[in-house]
């Protein structure tokens, strides 16, 4: 039977995560990390990072994954994949990067504040519905959620877009038998996704 | 070789000019492109963040779609969309554990895929499949003393290099010689754009979009030309922003590869759906349109 986010605790965190990055495809490579810094220098975004992608590495071995979590480090990752291509030891940090996001939201250990995981939930969710993603919800459920005067700031640059027919107000939606399908794939998915079955 | 064509959910939205001039400049080498019917979003790099099986099984039910009409490539256009459906495919032939759950997930929807499609960049296919010569004989209007910057931006190449280079990739700046166009050196071309980040960090993803622009214009570029709709869209729309806050004054337009070479195939500027961006093009690009206009 599947464990619910707010039944788990804290102390089988670092063995969870290992759990399941053992499962990503050449995911036990990360005991072979040798603490270089390759990844962290070669991150675009490592400098805005409270922990580098080194550290995050680093604070694992040293049962402070929580702290990582809790801080902004790995919504900071875009997915450009140059720590992953460069890492001596061959270690898929950006597979790892996932994995912690995926952690972060099922522990609920996140930054305050932060974004990043309202957009993803929401985008899942219209995912969920049309089978394709609608780019102008999206955005007008993510600043109401997180910052409804946003909303006016990016009023000129919406009006441009919307002016240059690039800003469609009607979702694009696949078949109705795909849609079945996408449901299916999700329902059979269930709790699978964190190797509880 | 069986061929279909995967545009993704931003070319039918903001970015439809990157759809419509991939379509266009095939159309015109003799290789209609073949949509994949009832395609469905690739999952992009926030359904990796949410749900790991999810996702996966999501891409590969693309790839199933394909697979049952038999198809051997699937050309996909946006850089994320390649990176996310390579990805699932790639794992999934090399993990027999997550091959077996993504079969579970796909089978629950009566769907079934044996590996057997080859995920391909648009770009990748144009130069690689149609190849130069048939390119180079389309050539109507040399960009000759046209300077360009081509970007990839970092998901064309990584983590799979498998058509070019994943730091230093050269096949765009190739394809662009063929028209005749000069490609300037940039050393960034695979540097992040910041993609999402720019909803949800923004002063992070602001400096990389100003570190990008500063780098084309230093090194001399008229245009930057890139294959990701997030990359054109973060580099067009945040000009602006840019320059009030870095004291700048950058204003260079960012058009798609495939807008390029269908100007010098000859095809009419408004067939290219050039003229919707937000940093006009036109002053770039019409000196070179010849008589097609």
């Amino acid at each position: 039977m599947a464990v619910t986010p707010r039944e788990r605790s804290l102390a089988d965190l670092g063995a969870v995560f290992l759990e399941h990055v053992y499962r990503i495809p050449g995911g036990e490579k990360i005991k072979t990390c040798i603490q270089c810094g390759t990844c962290s220098g070669s991150c675009p975004t490592s400098a805005a990072m409270d922990y580098t992608p080194r550290e995050i590495i680093a604070a694992f071995r040293a049962g402070l994954l929580d702290k990582v979590l809790r801080s902004n480090t790995v919504w900071m990752c875009a997915s450009c994949y140059s720590c992953s291509v460069r890492c001596p030891s061959g270690i898929k940090l950006t597979d790892i990067m996932y994995e912690l996001k995926r952690l972060g939201i099922e522990y609920g250990l996140y930054a305050k504040g932060a974004k990043s995981p309202t957009l993803s939930k929401d985008f899942l969710t219209l995912v969920n519905r049309y089978g394709r993603n609608s780019e102008t919800e999206m955005l007008a459920r993510f600043f109401m959620k997180t910052n409804p005067l946003g909303l006016v700031g990016m009023a000129p640059m919406g009006i441009k877009m919307i002016l240059r027919g690039r800003l469609p107000l009607l979702p694009d939606q696949i078949s109705p038998k795909g849609r079945e399908e996408m449901r299916k794939i999700l329902e059979y998915c269930g709790d699978k996704d964190r190797g509880e079955a | 070789m069986k061929y279909a064509y995967y545009p993704g959910c931003s070319l039918t939205v903001s970015n439809k000019a990157y759809d419509v001039s991939v379509r266009a400049v095939a159309k015109a080498l003799d290789h209609p492109l073949e949509e994949l019917p009832d395609w469905n979003c690739c999952g992009a790099t926030t359904f990796m963040s949410v749900r790991e099986l999810y996702a996966f099984a999501v891409s590969a039910r693309n790839l199933a779609l394909a697979e049952a009409r038999q198809v051997t490539d699937l050309l996909v256009a946006c850089s994320a969309c390649y990176t996310t459906l390579n990805k699932a495919n790639i794992y999934m032939s090399e993990d027999a554990d997550l091959r077996k759950r993504i079969t579970g997930a796909l089978g629950a929807a009566g769907l079934r895929y044996d590996g057997s499609v080859r995920v391909r960049h648009v770009l990748d296919f144009l130069v690689n499949d149609v190849g130069r010569e048939a390119i180079e004989s389309k050539v109507v209007n040399s960009l000759s003393g046209l300077k360009v910057a081509a970007y990839y931006g970092c998901q064309m190449t990584r983590p799979f290099d498998t058509f070019d280079d994943a730091e230093f990739p050269v096949t765009m700046d190739n394809l662009l010689s063929w028209t005749g166009a000069e490609p300037v050196n940039y050393p960034l071309k695979t540097r992040c754009c910041g993609a999402m980040l720019m909803t949800t960090s923004g002063k992070v993803a602001l400096d990389l979009v100003h570190s990008l622009l500063k780098c084309a214009v230093d090194n001399g570029a008229d245009v930057i030309v890139t294959a990701c709709p997030l990359c054109q869209f973060n580099l067009e729309a945040y000009q602006d922003q840019v320059n009030r806050t870095y004291g700048t004054n950058i204003s260079i337009p960012i058009a798609y590869f495939t807008q390029a070479l269908g100007v010098a195939m000859g095809i009419p500027l408004q067939g290219l759906e050039l003229g919707k961006e937000l940093v006009p093009t036109v002053k770039a690009f019409a000196s070179y349109a010849g008589g097609s206009q």
